[in-house]
């Protein structure tokens, strides 16, 4: 269920303004990859673009292509919708739902999409996606209560299982743990590590330490000044980008050189 | 004693000089029996408003003298705060104890359970007028919720650009509207469909609806607007559709704020006299029927046996009041129905 993604030619623009320019990156399945650069380069804007999240936004919009395992996500007719649910997406700040319990965040996915499912199968899908998360051992006595009452680093990891539930194929995280302590970090990306077994990870991070220790592949985004459009400067396996990058700007922000 | 010289002794760039507790009482205590002894108890008004103004004088000279500049400033503002909110109050209180004293004297089963049909000199009762009210009122919040409801969802999840911006102005001249233009427009509209002179329930419930759909919008409005877009998000990201994230995710978050901004507007339209004046107009029977005939409702009960009384005739005054107290009864038993049903459908953090 794990698939590839090919970008060509990626123009995201807000309005007249253009965010990001000419990215044409291939992404592999099972594997993790990562996206660094500075604050405002494009890249989260970038993963947005993956899953047509940045379509929720008034006045963004895309020029070239997307194509997951051949299939265009752009192409006419297609469905964001549909779209969306294929390609889950983690967010920076956990945001379980708060009108819903542990239980009912995790099969949000189903019951908001007004699927019908027997309570066994429903129960089944709760353990394997809190199992998938980590998040079993700790919840299990305590389903039914609110998804709001968990740490931070819990509710990352219920936002995990809840897009897991979906049985996504390609699983975006923009930023997973910034908003988290280190030993929350530390459980998400033992988390990441099993998930690439699976799925095919992209994550955002502004963590260099992190892209290292967890993706397989990194791309390293710039801008060139304000108001200027993000690039993808250099995508390698991140032993290659992290110490023998090719280009001398990946060198620059790795080892803290730039402005 | 000696405490106090020994306080004095160590004064240092930290410590200053300061009034004992009990001052601002003292003061207030002497500056009120003053203003009662050179006005005296006939004019009991003016000996507390003199005796006010000469505490807040006294109080901050006091200070100023012992305190510094500081410390006399916030006494005075401090007195200034306490002396609004007390003066804020007296209207409440004093409405409260009026209608209470004089409405329980008629608050007795015959008027509960009696119309005014046939009724000269003493008994009768408000029950057709408070059927009347729950009536209107009801086909008043049936009208306004679904149409203000989607007003606000529009506005804030799908409106962009001119229109809404047009709506939004429409509705904030909405919410100024004298009521006793929208009865005019419900009488006006019923006349045109039914001919001269219509009079119905269901005439004044619109004439209701005209005046409670702004403030349903711009309440529901609020509410939408603090649903955090991150939810929103979440749900898109998990395939659910614009739609079905709004009935589901979004109204669920804040149905709370809704439900509670319904009800503080069948509270502030529950009690329009002028508009019903037009439209339902007023009868001494029972109508349950909205559809057909007159209708009474509380405010117009009121007001007719007031005029009915002539101000002097003492059982139609007793029930006017009675009417007034079931109506402030209503108003807050509302009132609280809706901070019930704020705490028991707001999220809960399980903490």
């Amino acid at each position: 269920m794990s698939k590839r993604i090919d970008v060509a030619d990626l123009n995201v623009y807000y309005g007249k303004f253009r965010a990001v320019e000419d990215v044409t990156m291939t992404i592999e399945p099972r594997s993790v990859t990562a996206f660094i650069g500075p604050s405002g380069c494009g890249k989260s804007t970038f993963l947005r673009t993956l899953n047509r999240m940045h379509e929720v936004i008034p006045g963004a919009y895309v020029e070239g292509t997307v194509t997951m395992d051949g299939e265009n996500l752009y192409g006419p007719g297609v469905d964001p919708v549909r779209v969306r649910r294929q390609i889950g997406m983690v967010f920076q700040r956990p945001n379980p739902f708060p009108t819903m319990s542990i239980k009912e965040n995790v099969l949000a996915g189903v019951t908001l999409n007004n699927r019908r499912m027997s309570a066994s199968d429903k129960e089944e899908l709760v353990e394997r996606s809190l199992r998938g998360a980590n998040l079993w051992e700790e919840v299990k006595n305590r389903l039914g209560l609110p998804g709001s009452g968990l740490s931070g680093g819990q509710q990352q990891r219920l936002c995990i299982a809840r897009a897991i539930a979906m049985a996504p194929d390609v699983l975006l995280m923009d930023e997973p743990c910034s908003a988290l302590d280190p030993i929350s970090t530390l459980a998400i990306e033992d988390l990441i590590g099993e998930l690439k077994a699976n799925y095919t990870v992209v994550i955002v991070t502004h963590n260099m330490q992190q892209a290292a220790r967890v993706s397989d592949t990194t791309a390293f985004f710039n801008i060139a000044g304000t108001g200027a459009p993000g690039k993808l400067i250099e995508m390698d396996h991140t032993e290659k980008i992290f110490h023998n990058p090719s280009q001398k700007a990946t060198e620059d922000y790795i080892t803290g050189r730039f402005g | 004693m000696t405490t106090v010289a020994t306080t004095k002794t160590t004064l240092s760039s930290l410590t200053g000089g300061e009034l004992p507790r009990w001052t601002p009482w003292a003061v207030l205590a002497a500056a009120q029996a003053l203003g009662l002894v050179v006005l005296g108890t006939a004019n009991l008004a003016g000996a507390i408003v003199s005796g006010v103004v000469l505490y807040l004088v006294t109080i901050a000279a006091l200070s100023g003298v012992v305190e510094g500049r500081r410390k006399a400033t916030d006494r005075l503002v401090t007195s200034l705060v306490v002396a609004a909110f007390v003066i804020a109050t007296v209207p409440l209180v004093s409405v409260t104890w009026t209608a209470l004293s004089l409405g329980l004297r008629r608050f007795d089963a015959v008027f509960f359970t009696h119309s005014m049909a046939g009724v000269v000199g003493e008994g009768g009762g408000a029950l057709h007028a408070i059927i009347g009210t729950l009536l209107i009122t009801l086909a008043a919040t049936v009208i306004s919720v679904p149409i203000g409801l989607m007003t606000s969802i529009y506005l804030v999840e799908y409106g962009r650009g001119p229109l809404a911006r047009v709506i939004t102005f429409f509705v904030d001249v909405m919410t100024g509207i004298p009521s006793i233009v929208a009865g005019l427009f419900a009488y006006a509209l019923f006349s045109m469909m039914f001919g001269p002179g219509h009079r119905s329930g269901i005439s004044g419930a619109v004439a209701l609806s005209v005046l409670m759909i702004p403030v349903v919008v711009r309440s529901s409005e609020e509410m939408l607007r603090i649903v955090p877009n991150e939810l929103r998000e979440a749900a898109y990201a998990l395939g659910v559709p614009k739609w079905l994230t709004i009935v589901k995710v979004v109204l669920p978050t804040c149905i709370a704020g809704i439900m509670t901004g319904v009800v503080l507007a069948i509270a502030r339209v529950i009690g329009e006299t002028a508009p019903l004046l037009l439209t339902a107009g007023y009868i001494a029977n029972m109508n349950y029927n909205l559809f057909a005939d007159r209708m009474t409702t509380l405010p117009l009960f009121v007001f007719t046996t007031y005029r009915n009384s002539g101000g002097t005739d003492v059982t139609d005054l007793d029930r006017a009041w009675a009417g007034s107290l079931v109506l402030i009864l209503i108003v807050l038993a509302l009132n609280l129905a809706a901070r019930l049903i704020a705490r028991y459908f707001a999220p809960k953090t399980g903490r």
